[in-house]
């Protein structure tokens, strides 16, 4: 029977964590408690975007948008909401409009810059169930593209789209399709990276989570395309859910006979095979990745030859990240035209960001190339918590840069983004406000890139540590302005000798904070204080005597005991004791401790 | 395997089943059963079903069916609204499963207002 309305529990990985699963088995049980378990459906889909209110369930009919739902709100829901059809207002995520009425979901300022194309599927359907998928023309793309077009076409089509790789470098992906056509051999094979890397990145994650078989469904397209019969997934095991769900994605399409020999009776086979990471960085690049996919130690090779012509087990290999694939079907069904006709003239489509940091709506965002960064700040991302100032935004993660407030104008795509000194990469944007050093910022990204460094080659092995050790000389104020100038020429040297595109763009946070924030590391080097108060060994703690109203908060707080006084008379903080850990800061009500 | 055929079909059904889910209710009529206490005790719940049955049974896919608390005409209960777009709302009173159906053929269907099932209807 039709149900009268459906209940979507966010299932991705963030409202996961806020115990979501506990949520729905609340609502089946509540359901089933008041009879209601036949007339309603409670499904889980994938992520919704709205990670910072997770979690997130969204009723329909009507479109209710619930936030921070907790497994003791599940009855209230029920018996109010569905059985009585009374929203419950507290929990909803609500923005009035002008006459007091509740904005649409779709109209709030989160929602309505965003263009989802690639998510489009993400928080709606349930990403366990192949017919939810068939629902919004799942795998009609495939049969269009092998039943309409010729291979040629197909990858015409690709290139007309103007699509280009959304890993990270943004190379074409039609002609990286057409390369793999036009090498010749017996057996080619389709990989997808699914290796997300970069720290705070999650983009892959979401929709491999929530919308599984719209890659599969692109990689068989692809496997027409070139000309290959064979794809691999290549998913971190640190996703256990997007695993899971491509497991289950695979398994139902094997059972419909839409992956395997004489796919959909269309006359060609295609199966697709999972190989999960270990997690390694360096596995994202996409010739290290092969060699892991093979079994063998994750290293970059050099290129020439490429992977079209010379991949996995030394076949032509076509090699796509998630969310390209994600863009696939849309393409082949509404025409290369729609597809370019989002975005600028060099960047098309849209692109999806995991925004994360110091903003108030972290999550997930979908927006067309060309959105501003003041767009997706200000707006998208309702602004930075706590009335502080917006310093930068990182992009790219390792391998990107940071942009500086005053470029907040920029229109954010490949080429814009590589002439301020950062890129796109994956996707993810670190906003940062005044409380960031940029110097601490540059040392905690390379030094998760020397962590990173398979060491195979020099340049990255050693010249990146060496970086490290003279970013930590300024952190603690050792560092001479000699220094500086020595930094920016090793990052010049490591950038242009490394074996791949890890080293080649390591130094890149080093380069970018050099480039826009030089004041502040020459305030480490020459005033030794770190102007945002971070760097540890830069920053003391005192008491302003005037304001210390000698509560004995701060003296209490204090897990070393460097705090004295009596109480009623100003405190005193012993700097050979303090370990600056800011516990006294967080205490005081009255704002009488420095730094 | 499936055929394409057989996937379409799929495609076609579960399409249906889904509709509620656009969140775009532009354009759709609506219908409104009073769900609250009262409305439960009379015999809310069966006309409700009834409804959905019907809707399903001829795959009307411009129709979102919701329900509502108490608007204090208890003793009028079960009631059912029907909104269609830029037309007045028509209120039906003491709907049973049978006057249900009634009402999807005559009204949402083909557009004729069930006068004798409404609250004007029912005092005549």
């Amino acid at each position: 029977m039709l149900e009268r309305a459906h209940i979507l529990v966010c299932g991705g990985t963030g409202c996961t964590s806020g115990n979501s699963n506990k949520i729905y088995s609340e609502f089946v049980e509540h359901l089933k408690a008041n009879g209601l378990d036949k007339e309603v459906k409670i499904i889980m889909t994938g992520c919704f975007g709205l990670c910072a209110r997770g979690p997130i369930v969204v009723v329909y009919p009507d479109g209710s948008f619930y936030q921070h739902v907790q497994p003791e709100d599940v009855k209230e829901i029920v018996t109010e909401h569905i059985l009585k059809g009374r929203p419950v207002e507290r929990l909803l995520h609500s923005e009035k409009q002008e006459d007091g009425t509740r904005k649409a979901i779709n109209e709030t300022d989160f929602y309505k810059r965003q263009k989802r194309v690639v998510l489009r599927n993400c928080g709606i359907i349930n990403p366990e169930n192949i017919d939810e998928y068939l629902a919004y023309d799942g795998y009609k793309a495939y049969e269009k593209a092998v039943t309409e077009m010729t291979p040629q076409e197909v990858i015409d089509t690709i290139k007309k789209s103007g699509l280009r790789g959304r890993g990270g470098g943004g190379f074409s992906t039609g002609v990286k399709w057409q390369f793999a056509h036009d090498s010749q051999a017996d057996q080619k094979y389709v990989v997808c990276n699914a290796d997300e890397g970069d720290p705070g990145a999650f983009m892959d994650r979401s929709l491999l989570e929530g919308d599984p078989h719209a890659v599969i469904e692109a990689m068989m397209i692809a496997g027409y395309a070139i000309g290959a019969t064979k794809g691999y997934i290549y998913v971190r095991a640190e996703y256990p859910i997007a695993v899971e769900r491509l497991e289950i994605a695979i398994a139902q399409a094997r059972d419909y006979g839409i992956l395997g020999r004489n796919v959909m009776g269309l006359g060609y086979d295609f199966d697709i095979e999972l190989r999960l990471g270990a997690g390694a960085f360096v596995c994202g690049e996409e010739t290290a990745l092969l060699q892991s996919t093979e079994g063998k130690r994750g290293e970059p090779r050099q290129r020439p030859p490429f992977p079209a012509v010379k991949g996995l087990f030394g076949k032509p290999t076509l090699i796509n990240n998630v969310e390209t694939y994600g863009n696939i079907t849309q393409i082949i069904l509404n025409g290369p035209e729609w597809f370019a006709s989002m975005g600028t003239e060099k960047s098309k489509g849209t692109k999806v960001f995991a925004l994360g940091g110091k903003i108030h709506n972290t999550g997930l965002v979908e927006i067309p190339m060309g959105t501003t960064l003041r767009t997706i700040i200000e707006e998208i991302g309702g602004g930075i918590p706590n009335g502080k100032k917006f310093k930068a935004a990182q992009t790219g993660g390792p391998s990107g840069g940071c942009i500086p407030a005053s470029l907040i104008d920029t229109k954010i795509d490949y080429d814009n983004l590589i002439a301020i000194g950062s890129m796109m990469g994956s996707g993810g944007l670190i906003v940062m406000d005044e409380d960031n050093c940029m110097v601490d910022i540059a040392k905690f990204f390379l030094e998760f890139t020397v962590d990173e460094s398979c060491g195979k080659c020099t340049p990255c092995r050693i010249g990146n540590k060496r970086l490290y050790e003279m970013l930590d000389k300024v952190t603690k104020g050792e560092g001479t302005m000699e220094d500086l100038d020595k930094m920016e020429e090793l990052c010049y040297y490591i950038k242009e000798n490394s074996l791949c595109g890890l080293g080649q763009t390591a130094p890149n946070p080093v380069l970018s904070t050099l480039k826009y924030f030089r004041d502040e590391y020459v305030e480490h080097v020459k005033n030794k204080r770190c102007p945002a108060g971070v760097c540890k060994a830069l920053v003391s703690y005192k008491i302003k005597p005037e304001m210390c109203i000698g509560c004995g908060l701060c003296k209490r707080n204090c897990p070393v005991g460097a705090i004295s006084g009596e109480i009623k008379q100003p405190h005193v903080i012993d700097p050979s004791k303090c370990i600056k850990c800011g516990a006294c800061i967080q205490a005081c009500r009255k704002n009488a401790i420095a730094k | 395997m499936k055929t394409l055929a057989e996937l379409q079909a799929i495609r076609d059904r579960q399409k249906m089943q889904m509709a509620s889910r656009s969140g775009d209710d532009e354009g759709k009529i609506k219908v409104v059963v009073g769900m609250a206490t009262c409305g439960i005790a009379a015999g809310a719940r069966p006309v409700l079903n009834t409804i959905i049955e019907e809707v399903e049974n001829r795959k009307l896919t411009n129709v979102q069916v919701t329900q509502t608390g108490c608007i204090g005409m208890c003793k009028l209960e079960p009631l059912v609204d029907v909104i269609v777009p830029g037309k007045e709302k028509v209120t039906y009173v003491h709907v049973t499963p049978e006057k249900a159906r009634a009402i999807v053929s005559g009204h949402i269907v083909n557009g004729q207002v069930v006068t004798e099932y409404t609250v004007a209807g029912e005092k005549a």
